[in-house]
């Protein structure tokens, strides 16, 4: 959806992922973007360069933070250390709402730094659900979860992977990141229709939309971020807009990154499928 | 399978270490095979990724002690130290927070190059820990109004002090040169000539400064005069303290050992060294 209380009522347009290899560009030619996305984890620090350069893209630019392993998938409880220094950079950057993923990643304090997919069981999501209204009480920021890409199914599972996330925003009372590439990459990897997917969601509760590339293997898709975005996952972007409404939108690119200008225009080609951002985008950075 | 017992045999079969074969069978039990994929296959997809993530993140941290070892067996290590020490925190950068430790324990990995391994490990790891670490508020003129012998001065946490025995800071750097994508065969045979001497060398004290300085890391030779008063000041001992503990360990006649002092806490309160 556009503004509504998982994104903290905002009308943010067309962003970007913040990467280092483009922190010199943007801070010497200040180019017009709607917005930022960081991994918190990267900044989660006590000092050096990395947060002193966000500081400055604070100056300029709104940010919004995205998480890799809050794990609120793990059977054992929120990592308090995780939390506090999550909630001094939520301080910092003032973000709207803080993003983080619909899985799992830890055992007894082992970390994988991976993002391992959910068993689609009721005693899954119920944990999941109070582990996310734990975090966010504690941060007092709304949360939103983010579907991710999988390469595997477990026999335990007792529904789909639309309904387990629909079961767990709504227990959780909190949003969704939609990533339609993940949908598309999932729905090859366990032959479901991504289309399914999308409309079985609850669309009042997008709070944000993810777009990437991935990599296409002779058995698999791999959901890679180093890529431009395909056009069969434009197409499911155009029916989520469709569906949802003009919802702050972000192109990933994680990996052999090219330059900032190439990045950004393959951002702006969401404005094709929803012209509304295009203006919110812009409308920013004239009045900043 | 409940949640917490179906995740820790997953994990468990994840972090098994990379072997020819593959997953153990029954670690994939409790994974649905599709069309095109079993579920070891499955599984093992994800098993890759997990080792590559974590073999990658420390080639980054430690090239050094990988020019040390030779590429082969700092791979057989790594692979060995990651085994027993999988990551215990939400970031990869603690990820070699044991090694040092783990290698004093397990020698064999290193071989004939232990010593200079483990010198290697420290610097590196010092390198790390000063790249991201606190920067205090800087000591300034106003607070030095006052001085005397109970005054308080903190050296800043990006400061790492280490007392060395092989000159490890030089290879370091002359490692990051050949680990340019530019660098020329004979670069590298350079520094493979350098490493190989450092080991054969007799182990002789050193002592290096690990610092950060607008937000670049920097390698600074101290003697063990500035070391010890150095160290004393780290520990929270006062400036008279740490003073004396300098000319304990120094056999430079009081007043040269005075002047030296004077200038080095000139410079190193220039490079912004010290907190209150
Ligand atoms: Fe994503």
């Amino acid at each position: 959806m556009p503004a509504n209380r998982f994104n903290g009522f905002t009308d943010y347009g067309i962003g970007i992922g913040l990467r280092l290899a483009h922190y010199d560009h943007i801070l010497k030619n200040r180019p017009v973007v709607g917005w930022f996305e960081i991994i918190s984890e990267n900044y989660m620090i006590d000092g050096g360069r990395p947060l002193a350069i966000l500081d400055r893209i604070l100056e300029q630019y709104r940010v919004v933070q995205h998480g890799v392993s809050a794990y609120f998938g793990s059977a054992e409880k929120l990592n308090r250390e995780h939390l506090k220094r999550l909630k001094a950079l939520v301080k910092r950057t003032k973000t709207p709402w803080l993003t983080d993923h619909l899985c799992w990643g830890s055992v007894d304090g082992t970390y994988s730094h991976d993002l391992l997919p959910m068993p689609y069981t009721f005693e899954a999501a119920k944990l999941t659900a109070r582990k996310i209204r734990q975090a966010r009480d504690y941060l007092e920021v709304p949360i939103a979860v983010e579907n991710v890409s999988s390469y595997a199914e477990f026999h335990v599972s007792e529904m789909t992977e639309w309904e387990f996330l629909s079961e767990v925003v709504e227990r959780a009372d909190c949003g969704i990141l939609l990533d339609v590439n993940n949908i598309y990459v999932s729905s090859r990897n366990h032959d479901f229709d991504p289309y399914t997917y999308l409309n079985s969601i609850p669309a009042d509760r997008v709070a944000q939309i993810h777009i990437a590339g991935h990599s296409k293997f002779q058995k698999y898709i791999l959901d890679t971020h180093d890529h431009p975005v395909i056009d069969p996952v434009w197409k499911l972007y155009e029916h989520a807009i469709r569906r949802i409404g003009p919802t702050a939108t972000l192109l990933e690119w994680d990996d052999r990154i090219p330059s900032f200008e190439e990045v950004h225009a393959e951002a702006r080609k969401a404005e094709k499928y929803a012209p509304a951002l295009s203006a919110l985008s812009t409308a920013f950075n004239e009045a900043g | 399978m409940k949640l917490v017992e179906l995740q820790k045999k997953f994990a468990q079969a994840l972090m098994a270490p990379l072997v020819p074969g593959g997953v153990p069978a029954p670690a994939a039990g409790f994974i649905k095979p599709n069309a095109h994929l079993t579920a070891r296959e499955r599984l093992e997809i994800y098993r890759r990724s997990y080792w590559y993530r974590l073999i990658d993140s420390m080639h980054e941290d430690f090239p050094g002690l990988r020019a040390v070892t030779g590429p082969r067996a700092f791979d057989q290590l790594i692979r060995a130290y990651l085994a027993d020490c999988p990551s215990r925190s939400f970031t990869l950068r603690d990820l070699g927070s044991r090694l040092e430790s783990w290698l004093r324990a397990h020698p064999e990995y290193a071989g004939r190059r232990l010593a200079l391994a483990l010198d290697m490990i420290r610097l590196e790891w010092a390198h790390i820990e000063a790249w991201d670490a606190k920067e205090e508020r800087v000591l300034g003129p106003e607070d030095l109004l006052e001085p005397g012998p109970r005054l308080k001065i903190r050296l800043q946490p990006f400061v790492r002090l280490l007392a060395l025995d092989y000159p490890v800071d030089k290879l370091r750097l002359s490692v990051n040169a050949g680990e340019h994508e530019t660098a020329s065969n004979l670069v590298l045979k350079k520094v493979r000539r350098r490493i190989g001497s450092a080991a054969r060398m007799k182990p002789r004290r050193i002592y290096v400064a690990v610092h950060r300085l607008d937000f670049s890391i920097y390698y600074r030779r101290l003697s063990v005069e500035e070391f010890t008063l150095l160290s004393a000041l780290r520990d929270g001992r006062t400036a008279g303290a740490a003073l004396a503990s300098c000319c304990r360990a120094s056999r430079l006649p009081i007043d040269k050992l005075r002047a030296r002092v004077e200038q080095c806490f000139a410079t190193w309160a220039e490079l912004g060294w010290f907190s209150k």
